[in-house]
């Protein structure tokens, strides 16, 4: 199967899943929503009793941090889409047709990204009203969209795999739990520093950390970062940790999509 | 809408040939020496009960199952070695509908005939073509999920004629319909024979065998037991089923003597609560019928109902199988 020819039979996955969401607009709407209450319950309520090492208004920390959250909870709605899928028929049918095994993932991620690139506008224009500034130029701004949107690539390839793996009810909720202390083991909301040490350092290797860290840097936001690995290399860190989780689990997913059975 | 075969098979010979097919799983046999003709342009219905080897026939001759033994050509091409050609010479309809719930019904047809290599423009004309073809056009632009089992069954069999098969495979296109539409699916399926395919369905209904096939294989633990034409299946079951049901103080003797005369069959007497129950087998249809009462009337007996019926698959069954003979088992 020539690339073209499977990009072609991806992009008409990928126009199908947007149909959906511009069908059933509800879930992504609802992870909109969700966020933008993260972000007001953090802001607001805890906000103004949190000091960062380094300095710096707490908000302007919490904005980019919680662009990287939203972007690894997007797996979540990945894992779902993907496990509902593959329970209907018409899953039965994408496998009968003549067309390559990654089209249906990739158009999958194809959508999904579309779908978080809209998400993040939403995020980015929220957080203007409430009073984030970035610091940054343009160019420095959009490196930080892309590296988001990078972080949000790799992890939905962990989607995939979980909603091919998991398709019951039960694993789909697990994930749904555990994806909540995973996100919160990160700098986030608050900077490894001041966390237990061994916690910290659990935290500063969170992937989510590593470009939350980025973006906080390409955004001129306070990083409440003093020393350690994410002080001088954010972005390439930030870079790195995507591809090596693509780099494993694109293979996965795609074999799991070619064994999906029944 | 001018539906060509896609393929460069032969152009003579059957659609479907298979001899002496096997398939195992596990001890039992699925398929046990499974030989099967079916002649283009023609609607085949495997007939048998759950289990009898029918989705397992119809998946190994759509390569979707491998055979271990014996031989099978689709549209003169081998399914054991030429999986992929045979897959775009056929069209499948499993059980359950491979559907998007979310699209429309035309977004359905169009989406997989662009994933099938059309351009958008030809989908287009495609996906509207079919939709007149099967009357679905006023349905066309609603989520499937609005659709009517029977509307779905039609979409599904608008989808697999995307490629214009020249063979089409329906595993019991009709299970969980209400009358409606199983009448609906039937006309699809005529439909799609109009249009040049070949059609190869299982159903555990003898009457929809009945209605929609050129030629019925009647098969039981993965072998086949009969072949024939409808007409000729019926007939070796003796026809038809008479019932008369009689009210309590008549005189069985008489009944069964009055209507074996006409009938030339076997009679049988049940007893139940609402009085005598007499079944005979008939080849006469209604003629039979009314013989049968004007017999009882001659003999001064009013029934308190009159019934034809066909024969049952049970009755299908215990017949050509030689089972244990049941009550129900009547020879002519
Ligand atoms: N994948 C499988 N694994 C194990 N046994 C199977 C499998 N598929 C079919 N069988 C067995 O093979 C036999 C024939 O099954 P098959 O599904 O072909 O019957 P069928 O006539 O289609 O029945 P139904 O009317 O219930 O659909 C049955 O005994 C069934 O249990
Ligand atoms: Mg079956």
């Amino acid at each position: 199967m020539s690339a073209t020819t499977t990009l072609r039979q991806s992009w008409i996955i990928m126009l199908r899943d947007l149909k959906h969401w511009q069908r059933e607009p509800w879930t992504p709407l609802f992870g909109i929503a969700f966020t933008i209450m993260l972000v007001l319950v953090f802001g607001y309520l805890f906000g103004g009793s949190i000091v960062l090492p380094g300095g710096g208004d707490y908000l302007d920390y919490l904005m980019p941090g919680m662009f990287a959250l939203a972007m690894m909870f997007g797996l979540e709605g990945t894992m779902t889409a993907i496990a509902n899928d593959s329970k209907r028929g018409v899953t039965q049918r994408f496998r009968s047709l003549p067309i390559s095994s990654v089209a249906v993932p990739l158009g999958r991620a194809g959508a999904d990204l579309a779908n978080s690139t809209v998400e993040l506008l939403v995020l980015v224009g929220g957080g203007l009203v409430i009073g984030w500034r970035a610091g940054g130029s343009w160019s420095e701004s959009l490196l930080a969209v892309a590296l988001l949107l990078w972080l949000r690539f790799a992890l939905l390839w962990v989607g995939i795999l979980l909603g091919l793996v998991l398709r019951g009810e039960g694993g789909v909720m697990a994930v749904q739990v555990l994806v909540w202390p995973l996100g919160f083991l990160s700098n986030v909301f608050v900077s490894p520093e001041d966390m237990p040490a061994w916690l910290g350092t659990v935290a500063q290797w969170n992937p989510v950390s590593a470009t939350a860290a980025a973006c906080r840097d390409l955004f001129g936001n306070p990083t409440g970062i003093t020393t350690g690995p994410l002080a001088e290399h954010a972005t390439t860190v930030a870079l790195v940790w995507p591809l090596v989780i693509a780099a494993v689990f694109v293979p996965l997913s795609a074999r799991a999509y070619r064994r999906l059975s029944g | 809408m001018t539906q060509a075969p896609s393929l460069p098979a032969p152009a003579t010979g059957p659609a479907l040939h298979a001899r002496g097919l096997r398939k195992h799983y596990g001890g039992t046999a699925a398929l046990d020496g499974f030989d099967l003709t079916v002649e283009r342009g023609t609607v085949h219905a495997l007939l048998g009960p759950n289990g009898a080897g029918k989705s397992t026939a119809v998946n190994t001759l759509a390569t979707l199952t491998r055979v271990e033994e014996g031989e099978a050509r689709v549209a003169g091409l081998d399914v054991r070695s030429q999986h992929a050609q045979v897959r775009s010479a056929i069209g499948l309809v499993g059980q359950a509908a491979a559907l998007d719930e979310v699209l429309h019904g035309r977004e359905n047809l169009v989406m997989f005939a662009r994933l099938h290599g059309l351009s958008t423009p030809a989908a287009r004309d495609r996906a509207a073509g079919l939709l007149e073809a099967l009357d679905l056009t006023e349905a066309a632009d609603r989520k499937v999920s609005t659709y009517s089992g029977g509307m779905r069954r039609r979409l599904d069999i608008a989808v697999a004629l995307l490629t214009r098969p020249a063979v089409l495979f329906l595993d019991e296109p009709t299970t969980g319909l209400d009358p409606r539409g199983r009448a609906d699916v039937w006309e699809a399926v005529r439909r799609a024979v109009a249009l040049g395919t070949t059609v190869l369905l299982t159903t555990q209904y003898l009457d929809e065998a009945d209605q929609l096939a050129d030629r019925i294989t009647v098969m039981d633990a993965g072998r086949v037991v009969a072949e024939g034409s409808p007409a000729e299946l019926k007939s070796r079951l003796g026809g038809d089923r008479v019932l008369v049901g009689l009210p309590d103080a008549v005189d069985a003797a008489v009944v069964r003597d009055a209507v074996a005369a006409v009938t030339h069959s076997e009679v049988h007497v049940d007893r139940d609560a609402g009085g005598l129950v007499v079944e005979a087998g008939t080849a006469g249809g209604t003629h039979a019928l009314v013989a049968v009462v004007r017999a009882l009337d001659a003999s001064g007996v009013t029934p308190t109902h009159v019934h034809l019926r066909e024969p049952t698959l049970d009755e299908v069954f215990l017949h050509l199988t030689d089972r244990t003979a049941t009550p129900e088992e009547s020879h002519s």
